[in-house]
């Protein structure tokens, strides 16, 4: 079994990106992630069981779990043996839920070394796995993640019925238990005044939007997730597909907000880029809100030219490195709000240290009666 | 964003759906800690810390499912009782589903897209369900076919329920 030191050494696959990185549509779609729930047939669910009921569940779960074969040298911890700034990491993450990381002995997780998938074992359903993936690959993540339920299936017996499908602790997820999210950023159109509507837009087809992490966090950074709601009444394949449609239209009105603002506007552009390079390269003390907002405008130089697309994946690492429980893991110690904001502006100027001021502006003045072309 | 109850920052964010409407609280760690919301182990936070709603049922415990007019439904598996169920809009295990069928149902309605699963099924457990059936039919005809001393199809029923169970 890996160790958690091991397992959070290096950032995860998808903050690194993987093929497809500098195309278009990773400049809007960060991630893809889908979870699945399911319960076993013969245990009361993990929020009714009692310790005794919830330990004889766990007992079941966790070896057929650790015995998938991508899972065989995962790090597979208690909750209960992991520090509360180790299970902060894994929130930070997405490995595994806030309500999870408050849960102790009797509930676990089990994570895929380079965590593409994750397990949460007892979290309010008896199982919650999950796959994510960089980019819009919400496809992928779903039938990876279908493969290992169905070779699940074959050693655990699911609570299922005919009529509603796979039965859920809370029934808005019956039916599939399946939450297919994806991670967008959207600079663009926040600032060209028109995210209100087209989120309005996405809200009233029956899709959810939420802020970074889930269900009631603030927007930071620019960064939402879309999600289905309904888990009942379609395939699996079917709402993926709506989701993959609607995400696409929400890309595409990005790229073209992201246009349009460098065409109308490019000064209040580089303007802002410039800023929050600025600020990035030179800060001593930076909190991490500030921070997210200042990485989000860079992610965005880094999307428009610019800076080199790269920088993309250099944005996605640090947006992660520089959330407080990845800092005091950093530093290897519990930390006040005031030395997180030291470290956390020492770990940017750092890592910012070789990209180049941006450019863009400077090509334009560099004016020999051509359009440069770049975007 | 400002704690609901003082003017700390809030870190601590709930949301839930309750009949369709969405219920907000924001809680710094004092307040969360005070309510007892950093140890979520249970249902229905948004409830507990609102005072909406009495908090989350004790597994096991002795509450009474008793109401005007005779004891309350509960799951003869897990002992969930049916105001458990109106209380929390959880359930507590996979049976419950069963008990409070028509209640679920009136739950159900505008929550999806639809009333029925058309999605993955699990293999391994509708062949596992279909055996099952099969065996109960087939011993049910072998217990006839034995009423009636019809003793050469009472072997053959014999054979493949033997061949099936087997299987």
């Amino acid at each position: 079994m890996m160790r958690f030191s091991t397992l959070v050494k290096h950032p995860a696959d998808w903050m690194t990106g993987g093929p497809g990185v500098a195309d278009g549509e990773h400049a809007a779609v960060i991630t893809s992630r889908v979870r699945l729930a399911r319960n076993l047939r013969r245990h009361p669910f993990p929020g009714w069981a009692n310790r005794e009921q919830r330990v004889a569940a766990f007992e079941v779960l966790r070896p057929a779990v650790e015995a998938l074969a991508p899972m065989k040298k995962a790090f597979s911890g208690e909750l209960g043996g992991l520090s509360p700034v180790q299970k902060q990491v894994l929130v930070e993450r997405h490995l595994i839920s806030r309500e999870h990381a408050a849960r102790g002995e009797g509930s676990a997780a089990v994570i895929e070394r380079r965590q593409r998938f994750s397990f949460m074992l007892n979290e309010e359903d008896h199982l919650r796995m999950q796959s994510i993936q960089a980019g819009m690959r919400l496809s992928a993540c779903f039938e990876a993640l279908s493969a290992l339920d169905t070779e699940l299936e074959e050693s655990l017996e699911f609570a299922f019925d005919a009529d509603l499908g796979y039965l859920t602790t809370c029934p808005t997820n019956l039916g599939t238990g399946m939450r297919a999210s994806a991670m967008l950023h959207l600079p663009g159109l926040v600032l060209a005044d028109q995210i209100t509507q087209v989120l309005q837009a996405v809200h009233k087809i029956g899709l959810a939007v939420r802020g970074l992490y889930g269900e009631g966090t603030e927007s930071l950074g620019n960064l939402y997730q879309i999600s289905n709601q309904s888990t009942l009444g379609e395939p699996e394949e079917a709402v993926i597909r709506r989701l993959e449609r609607v995400i696409g239209q929400v890309a595409g009105h990005e790229r073209n907000a992201r246009e349009k603002l460098l065409e109308d506007d490019p000064g209040m552009v580089a303007d802002k880029i410039g800023r929050a390079y600025g600020v990035l390269r030179h800060a001593h003390l930076i909190d991490s809100k500030e921070a997210l907002n200042h990485l989000s405008i860079l992610r965005l130089g880094a999307g428009t030219g610019f800076f080199p697309a790269e920088a993309i994946v250099t944005c996605d690492t640090l947006l992660m490195d520089i959330q407080p429980a990845h800092l005091q893991l950093h530093a290897g110690r519990k930390l006040s709000p005031d030395e997180r904001d030291a470290i956390r502006a020492d770990i940017l100027r750092e890592r910012l240290e070789s990209l180049d001021a941006p450019t863009h502006g400077r090509d334009d003045s560099d004016d020999d009666g051509e359009d440069s072309g770049e975007s | 964003m400002k704690c609901d109850f003082c003017d700390q920052k809030a870190t601590v964010f709930l949301t839930q759906l309750v009949e369709g409407n969405m219920k907000k609280v924001c809680l710094c760690e004092a307040c969360a800690k005070e309510r007892g919301v950093t140890d979520p182990t249970g249902f229905s936070l948004a409830d507990l810390v609102l005072g909406g709603a009495p908090a989350f049922p004790v597994p096991g415990g002795a509450e009474p499912f008793a109401t005007p007019g005779g004891p309350a439904k509960a799951c003869p598996s897990c002992g969930f009782g049916l105001d458990d169920l109106l209380r929390v809009r959880r359930f507590g295990c996979a049976d419950c589903y069963g008990t409070f069928r028509d209640e679920t149902l009136a739950m159900l309605r505008g929550m999806h897209r639809g009333l029925r699963h058309n999605g993955k099924t699990p293999k391994g457990l509708i062949a596992r369900e279909a055996k099952q059936r099969r065996l109960s039919e087939l011993r049910e005809k072998l217990e006839s076919a034995i009423a009636s001393e019809s003793y050469e199809e009472a072997a053959g029923l014999r054979d493949e329920i033997r061949n099936l169970e087997s299987a």
